[in-house]
This record gives C-alpha cells, sequence and structure tokens, in this order.
C-alpha cells in the first residue's frame, strides 16, 4: 500500500497522494509551533506545582517572589474568579466548567501531585523559576487515594466532600458523598436467562495502567491580554473554538472577548482538548499589562496534563457450543483522576458494540483519585474496553475449538443490526476487515517456538458536530480554502484534495489555511475523527457554492440561462455547444467585470456519522527468560469508508497500532506510595522508538459511509482500539496463560510465567 | 551575571552572541538567534527534537551549551535546504508522507541526513536503530523509514 504512483478509480484527485499544501514549511523547520511565538515586550510565565497529591491548602505567603527583581506578577487561586458549579456543553461530551477552572488553578485544596497552586511572569525564565521558590505554601496533607480500592472503601477520604455518585438522569437512590462520580447501566435483554442458555461460560478480570497521549511538542501558549481590547491568545489545540469556550468560563468572560489564534500542534490525541496554561497568562498578562509567554516542561507535561484512566474491567461471556454469543456482562472501573469524566461512558457503549448478543449488562463507574485529571486519549475509553472484551472472545475460540476470525465473523455487528447502545448500524465493513485478516498471506504462515499470533478487533463511533469553510478564488486561479479545524495530522491535504475534486484544479494549485476563532466560522475540535468527515464535507459544499457562482459567471458572459452551463474538470462548459468552455482562471481573472470577487462558504451541523471497525493481527515471539517481548509482524485493517488520500490514512492506521503496541508493552505511570510520579520523562516513561517495531502492514477496507458525499467515515482513532487485545492475545498463546494485566512489561510478564 | 560572548558557525554563516553560562545551545538557537526549526520536545535528551549537527557529530542541543559552540560548526535544519532546493530527505519525507504533526521532523532530518551522511546505504535495521533517540508519536515510524530508505536508493542511483 505504499506505492505513491497508485491511482484512483474514479475520482481525478480524490485518493492520490497529492504533496501536502503546508508540508514544506514543515520539513524546513518554518512551521510555528506554541512554542515558536513571540511577541515585543514580552515576559516568561511559569507555575509553581502541589508538592502533595492530597492536602488543603492552608496559605500561601507571595510577598517575597513579588519583591524579586525581575518579577512582574505573581498569582494564585484567590485571582481567578470563583466560578459556580455549571455543566457545558464541549463539543463531543459535557464537562463541569469549576472543575476545569480548579484543575487549571487549585483553590483551597490540591488533588494530584502537580497541581498549580500559583504562577509568576517575569522577565526572564531563570527569574521566573527563583520566585517560585519563594512561593511560602503551607499546606494540610490529605490521606492519599490512588487506585480504585482505596477510592471506594467503606470509609475512604473523599476527594470532594460535595460530590455524590449521578447516574444519566439524577444522583442514585440513597445517594452519600463518595468518590464514585457516576454508575452508568447499559441493560439488553436478560443476562441471567442469557448465562442459563450457554453451553459455556467464561470469566476474567482485566487491568490497564494510567498512560500518557505522549505528543512529542509540550503545552505551550503566549497571551496578550489587553486593557480595554481582545485578549488575544496563541495556542497549541486541538479546538480554537472549544478552547475559547472553556477559557471564557474559567474566566467569566463572553467568547466574543478573546481571539484564539491556533499554532501548529505538535500532536495531541485528545491531550489538546484540555486547557491548562491559557487562563493562567490571561490572568498574569491583565495584572502586568504586558504579553505572557508559558509553555510546559516535559515533566509537568507528565505530571500535571493528560494522563488516560487506569481501569478494572470485570466480564463475563457466555456462547453456544456453535460460537454464538448469548450473554455478556461487565463491570468496567475508571479513574477518573482528582476530578470527575473519565471515559467510563464510551468504554461502556463500545465494549461490545461490533456483536450481536441477545443479553447484554455492562455497569460503568468513574472513580476519582488523586492523580491528574484525565484527559481524552484516542478514542477514550475504548482500548481499555476492547482489552477486556477481545481478550474473552479470543478465550471463547480457545475453549470452543474455533477459528477466532471465524468465531468474530459468526457474532459480527453488519448492516441494519442494532448496536448495543441502542441505534441500528447503515453500511458498515467489519465482516470485509475481518474476510482481510483471514485472507492476508500472514494468516496462516507457521510460527516457531516461543511465537504467537493474536487477532482482535475493535469499533470507535466517531463524531460529525459542526463545521464551516470557505473557499476563495484568486485572480490567476488558484485557490484558498480556510477551515478553523486545526490539522493534527495532514488534513490540510484532504482539504485541498476535496476543494481540487469539486473544481477541477490540480492540489498543488490550492492552499489550505487553518484560521483563527476571529478568520473563520466556527468549528468543533479535531476530536472525535471528524475532520475529514465533517470539515471535508464543509469544503465539499464551500467548493459547491463557489462553482455555482463560476457557472453563474459564464451564463452571464454568454447571455445564457444558469441551467445550460455546466461545470466539468475545471472549466465552464456551454451545453448549447456555441461558445468555448471558460476555464476557471480565466472566470476568475475577469471576475472583476461579471460582479467582483468568487468565493464560496458552508457551514454546517454534519449527521449521520459513519462508525468505524478495524481488525488488526499481530505475531509476537516472547524471550521466556526475560519477559521480553518482540513484534515480528503487525496488520492493521480498518473500513475508512473512502480513503481521501491514502497515504496519511496508513499514518493514522500505522500510528495508532504503534501507539497501542506502547500500551500494551511498556507504558504505565508509576507511583510512589505518596502519589508522587516517578517516572516523569520519556527516558523512564518509554514511548515506542523506531527500532522497537517493524513495518506495519495496512489494508484499507473501502464501504463508502452514505451520508458523505465521498463516503468518508471517521478514521484515527479506530486504529488504537484494537492493539492492546491483540497482542495480549499473541503473548497468551505463547505463555499459556492469559495476560489480564497491561502493560505486560518484561518484569510483570516473567512474574506470570513463573506463577 | 555576565554573559558568555560566543562567535561561531550556524548554517555556514559566521554569527555571534551573548549567552548565560547555563544557557543550552537549544536554547541559544532558538531564543537569541530565532531558530526555531530546532525543537524542544523535553529538554533531557530523550527526544531528538532538537537534533544538530556540531562540528559533524550528530547531538541533542539542549543537552550542549551555548559556549561550547565556540569555534564549531553547527548545522541545523534551517541549514537544509538550500536556494536550489529541498534537499532528497525532505523531498522523500513529503512523497510519504513522513509526518503528521510535523514537530519531530526537523530534528528526524537532521538526524537521517547525518546518517546518510556516513552510510549512504543503510539496511532498514540501521536506519531504525540510528533513529532510535528520535521519538515520533504520530507516524508509528513506518513511512520515516521508508522515506530515508527510499532517499538512500535515490543518492545511490545518481552517484553510482
Amino acid at each position: 500500500m505504499n506505492n505513491p504512483a497508485e491511482k484512483p478509480e474514479i475520482y481525478q484527485y480524490v485518493g492520490t497522494r497529492s504533496i501536502r499544501p503546508d508540508g514544506v514549511d514543515k520539513v524546513t523547520g518554518r512551521a510555528r509551533f506554541g512554542a515558536d511565538y513571540f511577541l515585543p515586550n514580552m515576559v516568561h510565565g511559569r507555575v509553581l506545582r502541589s508538592d502533595h497529591a492530597h492536602a488543603r491548602i492552608v496559605s500561601i505567603n507571595t510577598e517575597k517572589a513579588t519583591a524579586l527583581a525581575g518579577v512582574v506578577a505573581v498569582v494564585t487561586g484567590a485571582d481567578f474568579p470563583d466560578i459556580p458549579r455549571t455543566m457545558i456543553h464541549l463539543g463531543e461530551q459535557q464537562a463541569d466548567i469549576r472543575d476545569i477552572a480548579e484543575n487549571v488553578m487549585a483553590r483551597d485544596k490540591v488533588l494530584y501531585h502537580g497541581h498549580a497552586i500559583a504562577a509568576v511572569a517575569a522577565t526572564s525564565l531563570e527569574i521566573a523559576e527563583q520566585a517560585l521558590a519563594l512561593i511560602d505554601v503551607v499546606y494540610e496533607p490529605l490521606p492519599v487515594v490512588m487506585d480504585l480500592d482505596a477510592a471506594q472503601a467503606d470509609d475512604a477520604t473523599l476527594l470532594h466532600s460535595d460530590q455524590v455518585t449521578m447516574t444519566m438522569t439524577g444522583p442514585v437512590e440513597n445517594a452519600q458523598p463518595s468518590n464514585v462520580a457516576m454508575y452508568m447501566p447499559l441493560p439488553k435483554g436478560d443476562v441471567t436467562q442469557g448465562f442459563e442458555k450457554a453451553d459455556v461460560v467464561i470469566e476474567n478480570s482485566f487491568q490497564t495502567a494510567t498512560v500518557h497521549q505522549g505528543y512529542v511538542e509540550p503545552h505551550a501558549t503566549l497571551v496578550d491580554a489587553q486593557v480595554g481590547g481582545k485578549t488575544r491568545i496563541w495556542t497549541s489545540t486541538q479546538g480554537p473554538f472549544l478552547f475559547r469556550t472553556q477559557i471564557a468560563g474559567a474566566l467569566a468572560m463572553s467568547v466574543s472577548e478573546l481571539q484564539v489564534i491556533p499554532t501548529e500542534i505538535g500532536g495531541g490525541f485528545g491531550g489538546k482538548l484540555s486547557i491548562y496554561l491559557e487562563p493562567v497568562a490571561v490572568i498574569l498578562s491583565r495584572a502586568c499589562s504586558r504579553p505572557v509567554k508559558m509553555v510546559m516542561s516535559r515533566e509537568e507535561v507528565l505530571r500535571a496534563s493528560g494522563p488516560a484512566s487506569a481501569s478494572r474491567i470485570w466480564v463475563k461471556v457466555g456462547a453456544k457450543s456453535d460460537g454464538t454469543l448469548v450473554a455478556a456482562q461487565a463491570k468496567l472501573e475508571f479513574e477518573a483522576g482528582g476530578f470527575k469524566g473519565s471515559p467510563m461512558v464510551p468504554a461502556v457503549m463500545t465494549m461490545f458494540a461490533s456483536y450481536n448478543i441477545e443479553h447484554v449488562l455492562l455497569e460503568g463507574y468513574d472513580v476519582v483519585v488523586n492523580k491528574p485529571k484525565a484527559s481524552a486519549y484516542r478514542a477514550p475509553g475504548a482500548p481499555q474496553a476492547a482489552f477486556a472484551a477481545e481478550s474473552m472472545i479470543d478465550e471463547l475460540a480457545l475453549k470452543l475449538g474455533m477459528d477466532p476470525i471465524d468465531l468474530r465473523l459468526k457474532n459480527a455487528v453488519d448492516a441494519g443490526d442494532l448496536a448495543v447502545y441502542g441505534p441500528p448500524f447503515e453500511a458498515i465493513g467489519l465482516k470485509q476487515a475481518l474476510q482481510a485478516v483471514k485472507t492476508h498471506p500472514w494468516y496462516g504462515q507457521p510460527l516457531a517456538e516461543n511465537q504467537g499470533r493474536g487477532v482482535a478487533l475493535g469499533f470507535w463511533f466517531n463524531v460529525g458536530m459542526q463545521s464551516s469553510a470557505t473557499v476563495r478564488l484568486n485572480e490567476d486561479g488558484a485557490v484558498t480554502v480556510v477551515t478553523g479545524s486545526p490539522d493534527i495530522g495532514g488534513s490540510r491535504a484532504s482539504m485541498a484534495l476535496f476543494a481540487a475534486e469539486e473544481l477541477g484544479v490540480p492540489p498543488d494549485r490550492i492552499e489550505a489555511l487553518v484560521g483563527d476563532t476571529e478568520s473563520t466560522g466556527y468549528c468543533d475540535t479535531t476530536g472525535g475523527s471528524r475532520t475529514t468527515y465533517a470539515t471535508g464535507m464543509a469544503v465539499v459544499e464551500a467548493a459547491r457554492d463557489a462553482v455555482q457562482e463560476l457557472r453563474r459567471r459564464a451564463a452571464l458572459t454568454w447571455e445564457l440561462p444558469l441551467e445550460q452551463v455546466a461545470w466539468q474538470q475545471g472549466r465552464a462548459v456551454d451545453l448549447t455547444a456555441v461558445n468555448d468552455p471558460l476555464p476557471l482562471a480565466e472566470l476568475t481573472a475577469n471576475a472583476g467585470q461579471t460582479g467582483g470577487p468568487i468565493a464560496g462558504s458552508a457551514e454546517l451541523n454534519a449527521q449521520g456519522v459513519g462508525p468505524g471497525f478495524g481488525v488488526h493481527l499481530c505475531d509476537v515471539e516472547v524471550d521466556q527468560e526475560t519477559g521480553a517481548t518482540k513484534i515480528l509482524r503487525y496488520l492493521a485493517v480498518q473500513d475508512v469508508g473512502k480513503a481521501i488520500h491514502p497515504s496519511y490514512v496508513e499514518g493514522q492506521l500505522q500510528g495508532g497500532a504503534v501507539q497501542g503496541i506502547g500500551l500494551a508493552l511498556n507504558e504505565e505511570y508509576l507511583y510512589t506510595d505518596e502519589g508522587v510520579l516517578d517516572n516523569p520523562g520519556f527516558l523512564d516513561y518509554r514511548i515506542p522508538v523506531a527500532s522497537d517495531v517493524p513495518m506495519i502492514e495496512t489494508h484499507l477496507v473501502e464501504v463508502p459511509h452514505p451520508a458523505h458525499p465521498y463516503g468518508v467515515r471517521g478514521v484515527g482513532e479506530t486504529p488504537i482500539v484494537p492493539p492492546m487485545a491483540t497482542i495480549a492475545n499473541a503473548i497468551s498463546h505463547v505463555i499459556g496463560k492469559r495476560v489480564t494485566r497491561l502493560p505486560a512489561s518484561p518484569p510483570r510478564l516473567l512474574a506470570l510465567i513463573d506463577q | 551575571m555576565a554573559r558568555n560572548h560566543v562567535t561561531t558557525t550556524v548554517n555556514g554563516e559566521q554569527v555571534e552572541y551573548l549567552c548565560d553560562t547555563t544557557q543550552s545551545l537549544l536554547s541559544v538557537l532558538r531564543d537569541e538567534l530565532g531558530l526555531t526549526g530546532t525543537k524542544e520536545g523535553c529538554a533531557t535528551g530523550d527526544c531528538g527534537a532538537c537534533s544538530v549537527v556540531a562540528d559533524g557529530r550528530l547531538v541533542c542541543a539542549c543537552l550542549m551549551l551555548g559556549v561550547e559552540a565556540e569555534g564549531q560548526q553547527i548545522e541545523t535544519i534551517e541549514g537544509v535546504a538550500s536556494s536550489a532546493g529541498l534537499h532528497p530527505l525532505q523531498q522523500k519525507f513529503l512523497e510519504h508522507a513522513a509526518l503528521q504533526c510535523g514537530i519531530c521532523t526537523p530534528g528526524i532530518i537532521v538526524a537521517a541526513k547525518a546518517l546518510l551522511e556516513k552510510n549512504p546505504d543503510p539496511t532498514e535495521e540501521e536506519v531504525r536503530y540510528w533513529l532510535a533517540g528520535n521519538l515520533c508519536r504520530c507516524t508509528g515510524y513506518d513511512k520515516i523509514i521508508r522515506a530515508v530508505l527510499d532517499t538512500a536508493k535515490q543518492i545511490q542511483g545518481v552517484s553510482s
């Protein structure tokens, strides 16, 4: 799949491997990321972070810091507005704006080691660091709650005394203050009856660690908060409009007082949907009337941003002897960190969404602990749920003596089937993806001693939501596309290809830009695998709007009715065959004479999103002396709807697979008993490096999604769902024992082998 | 604190700057010289985003002091392309879509260029181990490795 000369079948440009519009900037070092912005008269901001994982703040004395030469502002929680508890809409989910504000700057309590408690702005970073050391904080330490058991014990220390367990419809019955923030059941049929019908019933419990998104670019922002003017915020974000909403909410401002300018973004994977530094920089900038730049260190990134939830999932499944799944039950517990809001809900909804099962009961628990507030991470919750579910399907295949792909094919959902969470699926390519793995030459290949093969599937919803786009035609016939969706993995290339196809203009004549919150219409985040789907749909509609105008100008020139003018391959064509075709560049050159500049725009709320299904295959070799696992071969297959730029689609599959390899084999937050992260750097929180992995083979299944003009379905998140289960299954087959806890790092695996 | 006067050569051009004794070469490049193509991902030498070449040796600019550059030849990503056009590696990175977010790309191109200058015909394994100090979280490395191998093949083809 890596032949750049590969030709598409029905489209002229869509499906080709064009050069991305921002490519030259990115390979020459010209592209400006979050930390690459500077302003005249700028000062540097730094954050003082908590030394305790759980403590009451008794007092903060900033006098000595304020007196230090070069310090221009010192702020604490008292300088931030006291925001009432309010749920606000943040695109894919709702969030409590008070939690967000308290996570950005603690008020009365610190809830994790590294929680922000004060900040300083100074004329140099060194002075700012010295000033932090001069701030006196008196803490009253509280017992530290570091895991699910401690948080749910009868005598557990409460993180939030006013928190009770909520359900989707209100508090649970007889609600008492609790570290369990939410309980969500998802029932279907009657599981007790279901298990009675089963010939085989198995159960097990699975655990995953706290991990980090691991983007290479640390959080960075530059803020100029002018008195009486707009507050301008340059920042590395997945969603400038989402950030505007959150920052305005946290600071009790109106969104129109803020201009958020997204810089190039050096990775996010969900972690740059959360605000951290921005409100702090606004308050500092206001206090000193100068622009303030703030950049996190890697240690701060790991201690105080991101992480993805640790989880524990107990699961029980029942099947007939012919492999028909009849019942599934699970209890899913997810750590939320210091504030509620783990991805427990999507974990519950995705866990068995790929299968037709008559009787299901899934129960999810969102549990607060003294760790950083969990942020979204690529298909939030789904990889953990798939690890548990797909390990059980693998175990069932062994018990029943069935091929693991045949067992999945027998139960897999298809068009018209109801998802476990309710609605019916439209056209989907799960079965095609399973078949593609089964017929792949690797599937039958023999394995040597200490080698094993694993298979698992993964599901992610994908979302649509709001997007805007403008398509402007320049005098020379070149095209500028502007959207508000930050380009995190090459989406500008897709936007250029959509416009190229609609207008009949080669992609190298198309510039694709990411605008800010003032220069472009509202766009929801680059998240939920929605950018090529929804923002792409807006670009298609905006280009069609421009084509309509081009036809109108040609009709005017030819004095023909609009219906007599068609748009074909970049030219207006006279259907009465009297006039020669008018190329786009001629129409744009003469636009001044025919009514002025030509452009198109579109604003939409994309509906009917296409779910993504992926199936992965992995061969491993386990060194049973050391517990080390080597990935020998890796295949990622996915229904992508339609690959607009196949290279960047393959790149999503390959990148997701390798992130998953990291989660399966190595990545893990290690905490001391006091709740201090022991591995806050890339040396010890080790993400996969080039020599850890082989080439990642990809195969794209294309079942077009009916709601999108080009059949696109979201791509980016699904690829991280199957890997943990795929690799755990492969290892389990080598050692003859079920891997139930990830990462399967060498010491942990060795302990399991020796058990 | 008195600052140090340093004279060095960056991308073939003689430059002078003042820096603190404790200031890293990375900070000098970015904050004193405006060369922001070299990125900071960790400041502890673990991610390779700040890869530069100092007197022919591939180093992490965050692990070298600005004062150590005195009299040296420093090469950064800004010096890889010339007025004649992109370096073959840069062109191949674009053709192979060997970048997604692009934050690691400058460091990886500088590192890969250093590899091909030492070893013009590396195996896949040699490329993987040479680039093991350059983290990329987006691509899974596949297309990066292919772009480097393809560049080597192209340069070999031209020179043979």
